[in-house]
């Protein structure tokens, strides 16, 4: 089978159970990060895979397990982020990583143990029998040490999950969290759809996020395809991609602001993303452009006066930005709840393997966006955001930094449009492989394999979403801070729940 | 201090009106809609909301309904955070079958008469995730529905126009 990626040097290698761990134990020593790790029935033994993401690009591993085999290697101690992933992969396929944690992660209620989802020959879904057993969280003992349980349903306007605090007094000692209640059967789904028609679901796996899962998933499709969408298409995938993270990047620094106490920043700040959306909603079509970007380019274009029009929201948007970081920034008692609140120092967001804005504030390098082979940004010189003190401050201080620079790249993406369709054509017959599409989306590098059979129809299709990685480092975060800076640590963090549960 | 105020001013008042529920043929109206909150429910309208498994996409437009442009509470709507003071259920998503109980206790934990608001192509049953081993695909599946809002995502104007005709329907 032919494995590409199109943006991103790809090494590829399979490996039988004694090459995984030897291969892991190479990512580790070279400190590439695991950026996925899922699997796909062959129909004769589980091919489990992983893909890290280094300095020198993508390593991708296939694990192909003999036809009944269930087990594997696990990487979890080489790689803490991979323990959830095991535990996703064990309910999807029934494939266990050996040593893993043996609690169920993305099965909850709605299917019996021993049904998976994803198994070629699984059929209809049976009935689940009896009450389902409660979640063995980890419980805390010692005197004085109570829980705090919480969600799926929470207080405010927020996706579902529950998180057990284990407290004594107002500090927390510890946070567990328990995710997969936003489970759609997204994969399952995907199979068998044709690939064109696979991108609106891909977007939706995260609305939030939806431009550069459309984006990633379309560069994965297009690589299968022989396809490179024409410049303009490019930048204006570009532009979108900017866009999204600056409307993210402003309801968040108003919402954090809000957490801490600071409705006006909410007001302000919420009152510049309307603007944002309404200018989407009259140049691309909707307040959020989930189904712009569509495979061998976009299907929008920009005339002069839509040009004109954004450019001159870019300038206004920048300028309001400069007077609220300035009023954020000089704010004691804003800056006060901000600082030293939900640490993650540097060291352990490596240990954990973060990846993202989140590691950004961490003192982790990386944004894909840097990379010299990804277009059009390769021409931009993005200057990426960074900070070492891990907290909330730090997090919110690349947020605006970012948002500063998204706004300089799409005043540059606009001036240098290059002339010409937004969209090439589409060929008629596209040949079957696994493609791998990477994009820098707003929380950080989005994944999505792709893997097409004979007739241009998806045989597996994984996305991934790096709120995997970061979930766990959040339960980090709020050791030692008190109860009522969990909401303000949590908005800091803004992960994905859909994104995630798939 | 002021820089906030000085900003404050700068920004001005930027509130809108409302929309008017799709039946009515009354002119839409900030006092309008107030009055009518107050004739039916004789209060403000109280919303819980509940993502039954949406992308996210849902909430972001709930959420813009707080901004200044929409500002709901200055309407007499208020979100809460307990079912049992909320007046109307406002639900997004396909409802996956792990948030079904949640979404039936938040439904019985409310006071009576209580009023369904689905959200967003999902809720309503043509969104793209379909019926599956997670998924009922619909929210009619699973509760009694009021109103349905479509859109992927509904904007924050057909969310507020939903909400008004639900009220409506109370009356």
């Amino acid at each position: 089978m032919r494995v590409m990626a199109p943006d991103i040097a790809l090494r590829q290698a399979s490996v039988d159970a004694n090459g995984w761990i030897s291969f892991a134990k190479s990512m580790a020593a070279q400190s590439s990060r695991l950026l996925a790790l899922w699997g796909h029935d062959t129909g004769t033994g589980i091919d489990v895979r992983a893909c890290w993401l280094g300095a020198a690009g993508l390593d991708l591993a296939c694990l192909l397990l003999a036809p009944g085999a269930q087990q594997y290697p696990g990487l979890h101690e080489l790689f803490p982020a991979a323990a959830r992933m095991q535990r996703g992969l064990r309910d999807m396929l029934g494939v266990h990583a050996i040593g893993m944690d043996a609690r169920p992660w993305l099965r909850h209620d709605a299917w019996p143990d021993g049904w998976y989802p994803l198994r070629i020959d699984a059929g209809s879904v049976p009935t689940v029998d009896g009450v389902a057993a409660p979640y063995p969280f980890v419980a805390v003992d010692g005197e004085g040490v109570h829980e705090i349980p919480v969600g799926p349903v929470h207080a405010g306007v927020i996706e579902p999950g529950q998180f057990r605090f284990s407290v004594i007094g107002e500090k927390v000692l510890r946070l567990e969290q328990r995710l997969g209640f936003t489970h759609k059967g997204l994969a399952r789904r995907l199979r068998g759809m044709s690939a064109v028609e696979g991108r609106k679901l891909a977007a939706r796996a995260s609305g939030d996020n939806a431009v550069a899962l459309s984006w990633a998933y379309c560069r994965a499709l297009e690589a299968l395809a022989g396809v490179d969408p024409p410049p303009r298409g490019v930048h204006l995938r570009a532009l979108l991609l900017e866009r999204e993270r600056l409307a993210n990047h402003l309801g968040d620094l108003g919402a954090i602001a809000n957490d801490a106490g600071f409705g006006f920043a909410l007001a302000q700040f919420s009152r510049l993303k309307e603007d944002l959306l309404r200018r989407n909603a009259q140049v691309f079509g909707a307040r959020y452009p989930m189904d712009v970007v569509q495979p061998g380019g976009v299907c929008v274009d920009l005339d002069v006066a839509a040009r004109d029009m954004l450019r001159h929201q870019g300038g206004v948007l920048a300028s309001e930005l400069a007077r609220l970081r300035d009023i954020v920034d000089q704010h004691e008692g804003v800056q006060d709840r901000f600082r030293t609140t939900g640490r993650v120092p540097a060291d352990l967001a490596s240990r954990l393997g973060m990846l993202g804005l989140v590691a950004r504030a961490s003192g982790q390098a990386g944004d894909l966006r840097a990379l010299p082979t990804w277009a059009p940004y390769a021409s931009l010189g993005v200057r990426v955001a960074a900070s070492s003190d891990g907290d909330v401050a730090a997090r919110v201080s690349v947020r605006f930094d970012e948002a500063e620079e998204s706004l300089r790249l799409c005043r540059l993406l606009l001036d240098g449009l290059p002339p010409g369709p937004v969209s090439g054509p589409w060929p008629a017959h596209v040949a079957p492989g696994l493609a791998l599409g990477l994009v820098e989306g707003w929380r950080g590098p989005t994944l999505v394999a792709l893997q097409l059979g004979a007739d241009a129809c998806i045989v597996s299709c994984h996305l991934h979403d790096v709120s995997w990685q970061n979930w766990p480092a959040l339960e980090w975060a709020v050791i030692n801070d008190i109860v009522p800076d969990f909401p303000l640590i949590n908005k800091s963090f803004n992960l994905s729940y859909s994104g995630h549960d798939l | 201090m002021w820089k906030t105020l000085k900003q404050i001013a700068r920004a001005g008042r930027i509130s809108e009106r409302p929309p008017a529920a799709t039946d009515a043929p009354v002119e839409s109206g900030e006092a309008r809609v107030r009055d009518e909150l107050l004739r039916v429910l004789g209060r403000a309208l109280a919303v819980r909301v509940v993502d039954a498994g949406s992308c996210n996409g849902c909430e972001l437009e709930i959420n813009a309904l707080a901004n200044p442009y929409y500002n709901l509470e200055g309407l007499g709507i208020h979100l809460v955070a307990s079912p049992r003071h909320a007046d109307l259920l406002l639900v997004t998503g396909p409802v996956t079958r792990h948030m079904e109980e949640a979404l039936r206790r938040t439904w019985e934990a409310m006071p009576e008469p209580r009023l369904v608001v689905a959200a967003g192509d999902c809720a309503c049953g043509r969104g793209v995730f379909d019926q599956n081993y997670a998924c009922h695909g619909s929210l009619a599946a699973v509760l009694p529905v009021d109103v349905s809002v479509g859109g992927c995502p509904p904007t924050p104007s057909d969310l507020v126009q939903g909400l008004l005709q639900a009220v409506r329907r109370r009356a």
